[in-house]
């Protein structure tokens, strides 16, 4: 009987040795005289144990994890070819508790298929939501995105279906599809492992989009950083216009669609829709001011629907499955589900999906397990690097758009980053304003030169700790300043980082609490 | 001109040629000519501003916006360390500190920064001549620099 071997070939778990844990077993089991099948699916999202090696036994799957090159000879001793038992033995995978209590709807396939495998996208419900919105009028296809309450998950949260309904009403020779693959906040990875663990779910959201818009051009804009996603979406691009996916008359239908993947070249600022437009069409990624929307002079001043991947990867399951089933999951205004992405200083960091409304605590401890180093958490920050630093008796709070912002702080792309007692919150104040100084685009004055003061005035109240009172009190004014003079979120939010700090830790400021009310 | 000139001249017009009828396409360009050269050479403005019709400055202001076009030659070995806060959190700020002395005078090693390689929950992660590395510690980096020395 020939064996099936699964080795993830996701970047994270390249990264922690999976393609020479893959080699090792290949040569063993040629040593051995064993057959073996390999399999190189998606990771699924446990990073902590990758390279997670699984096999397949009467159908089931059983993991392996953290897998290194010098085990694969115990492993084999150990028969794990038929999930003998050995310490690095998790169980069957489906039942490892941080796998099976969460809420996958978006990330159902990733870690089971392999990423270019059109027939294992097919066996694992794919293209359902395609052929379902090709039998549809355009506008029922909005209204259905419209009814399951999907809102933009690269931080805004704008309802994707007003975005379509806007586009889909516009009149145009030509209109777009963008798809904002440019995911620069720390912390975050959840785009990435769609595109390199499902391409043809970003894919198939992208046809559903066009068809319900009328658009017939599409462009994915990935960041530079992800190598490997440029390359698995340019494949799978070519893959699925072989397939008769993309192309002209798509499935047989009147419908035509084609993508093109577009490499961006390291801007944090490109991650705002209106710069990332400006960068597609070969210039500097400089904001816009809006109006004119993007939904109505978009790319090329045509008609555009620009959605970050997670909003885009949504649409094949609502379609699938229909507006309520999604809408049946989250809280208040927040539908549906978001790959939450857990990092930093995390004792199991990784992907989890679950409702909105689940509590960062929850994620924090029962999913991440506490810190890595074993010491207490000093603070979290939720949203990247524009997002606030949270404290850590304040965790008890609902991840949901309303939730955070009554609190001051944002959910942003869904990255949660953790940090122990040995963080000095000044020094991370401190960062965010030089981050923003590196990545402004500087064409607005707050954000240009604001983010260079601030990081002269953050080191002042380090250095000279007499003057702490009075420099702080000038950070707060120059962070107002940020906050309201800026076009976007790049100067408007980095005061978020800056001033969470500054409020829940002023000792490391240099101030007492009593002097922070004073001032 | 010289041969290396001549070369560059080659493969500017040769990307130019492949994207002129490409709606947006000079960061294309810009991408074609780095991976085949390693780097974005003196004349590429001027040489692509008539094919693209486009000025000079805005070509130049185009390369330099971006940070992932480099202007002068690689070193032989790029090693970029992640200093975004998820990596932050977990020892880059002192990982950094100590590649970067290890390797300073060594004129075949390019140490750069960058933010955000998507590998938040196994940092410090970094990235050596193009492959990623996560859960980076001093002695795996030495490691690391040691094997791709040898593979060069």
């Amino acid at each position: 009987m020939k064996h099936t071997v699964f080795i993830p070939c996701d970047s994270a778990a390249l990264a922690a040795g999976a393609e020479e844990v893959a080699q090792e077993i290949i040569r063993l089991a040629e040593e051995a005289g064993i057959a073996i099948n390999i399999k190189r699916n998606g990771s699924r999202g446990m990073f902590w144990l990758e390279p997670l090696v699984e096999v397949e036994v009467d159908g089931i799957r059983h993991a392996y994890g953290p897998v290194s090159v010098e085990q694969v000879a115990d492993l084999f001793a150990a028969d794990f070819l038929n999930a003998g038992t050995h310490e690095l033995y998790q169980g069957v995978t489906e039942d490892i508790e941080y796998l099976k209590n969460q809420e996958r709807l978006t990330f159902a396939r990733i870690g089971i298929t392999e990423p270019l495998s059109l027939q294992d996208y097919e066996k694992y419900d794919g293209w359902v939501g395609l052929k379902k919105a090709i039998s549809l009028k355009p506008a029922d296809i909005v209204q259905e995105v419209l009814d399951s309450g999907l809102r933009g998950r690269g931080g805004a949260g704008f309802p994707a279906g007003i975005k379509w309904r806007t586009v889909m009403q516009a009149t145009a020779d030509q209109k777009y599809i963008v798809i904002n693959a440019d995911e620069g906040d720390s912390g975050t990875f959840a785009d990435r492992m769609v595109m390199e663990d499902d391409p043809y779910m970003l894919i198939e959201g992208m046809i559903i989009a066009g068809i319900a818009v009328g658009a017939t051009k599409g462009y994915v804009y990935i960041r530079s950083e992800y190598p490997h996603a440029v390359d698995t979406m340019t494949e799978a691009v070519r893959l699925a216009r072989e397939a008769n996916y993309l192309g002209q008359n798509i499935l047989g239908s009147s419908f035509t669609f084609e993508i093109e993947i577009r490499k961006a070249a390291g801007s944090y600022v490109c991650g705002e829709e209106t710069a990332l437009l400006e960068s597609l069409e070969g210039k500097r990624g400089i904001v816009r001011a809006k109006p004119p929307l993007p939904a109505l002079e978009g790319l090329f001043g045509r008609p555009t629907v620009i959605n970050n991947v997670l909003t885009m990867a949504a649409v094949p399951y609502v379609l699938a499955q229909g507006a309520k089933a999604y809408a049946d999951f989250g809280m208040g205004r927040s539908r549906g589900t978001l790959p939450f992405q857990l990092a930093g200083n995390i004792a199991r960091g990784g992907l989890v999906e679950k409702a909105f409304g689940v509590t960062a605590r929850e994620l924090i401890e029962v999913y991440g397990g506490g810190t890595f180093t074993k010491r207490p958490i000093k603070a979290v920050q939720i949203g990247g690097p524009l997002g606030a630093y949270i404290p850590a008796d304040k965790l008890d709070i609902a991840m949901d758009y309303e939730a955070l912002a009554q609190k001051g702080a944002v959910l942003g792309h869904g990255g949660v980053v953790v940090f122990d007692d040995t963080v000095d919150m000044a020094e991370q104040a401190k960062y965010a304003m030089e981050f923003c100084a590196l990545e402004s685009c500087g064409k607005c004055t707050p954000c240009r030169i604001g983010s260079t003061r601030g990081v002269e005035v953050i080191a002042k109240i380090q250095s000279q700790p007499q003057q702490a009172v009075a420099q702080t009190a000038l950070l707060r004014d120059l962070c107002d300043t940020m906050l309201n003079g800026s076009l976007c979120a790049m100067g408007g939010m980095t005061p978020y980082p800056v001033l969470s700090a500054l409020d829940h830790f002023p000792e490391d400021f240099n101030i007492t609490k009593t002097e922070q009310h004073a001032a | 001109m010289d041969t290396v000139e001549f070369h560059h001249e080659s493969v500017i017009r040769q990307a130019a040629q492949r994207y002129r009828d490409v709606p947006g396409a000079l960061l294309p360009i810009l991408h074609h000519i780095q991976d085949t050269i390693g780097f974005i050479p003196n004349q590429t403005a001027s040489e692509l501003s008539p094919i693209l019709n486009l000025s000079r400055a805005e070509i130049h202001g185009v390369i330099t916006y971006y940070h992932h076009f480099k202007q002068t030659p690689p070193a032989k070995h790029t090693l970029a360390i992640c200093q975004a806060e998820a990596c932050q959190a977990r020892g880059c700020r002192s990982l950094t500190k100590e590649v970067t002395e290890m390797l300073a005078g060594d004129h075949d090693w390019h140490v750069e920064h960058t933010y955000c390689l998507g590998l938040c929950a196994t940092g410090p992660a970094i990235e050596i001549d193009g492959q990623l590395k996560a859960h980076a510690t001093s002695e795996k980096l030495q490691k690391w620099i040691k094997d791709a020395k040898e593979n060069a």
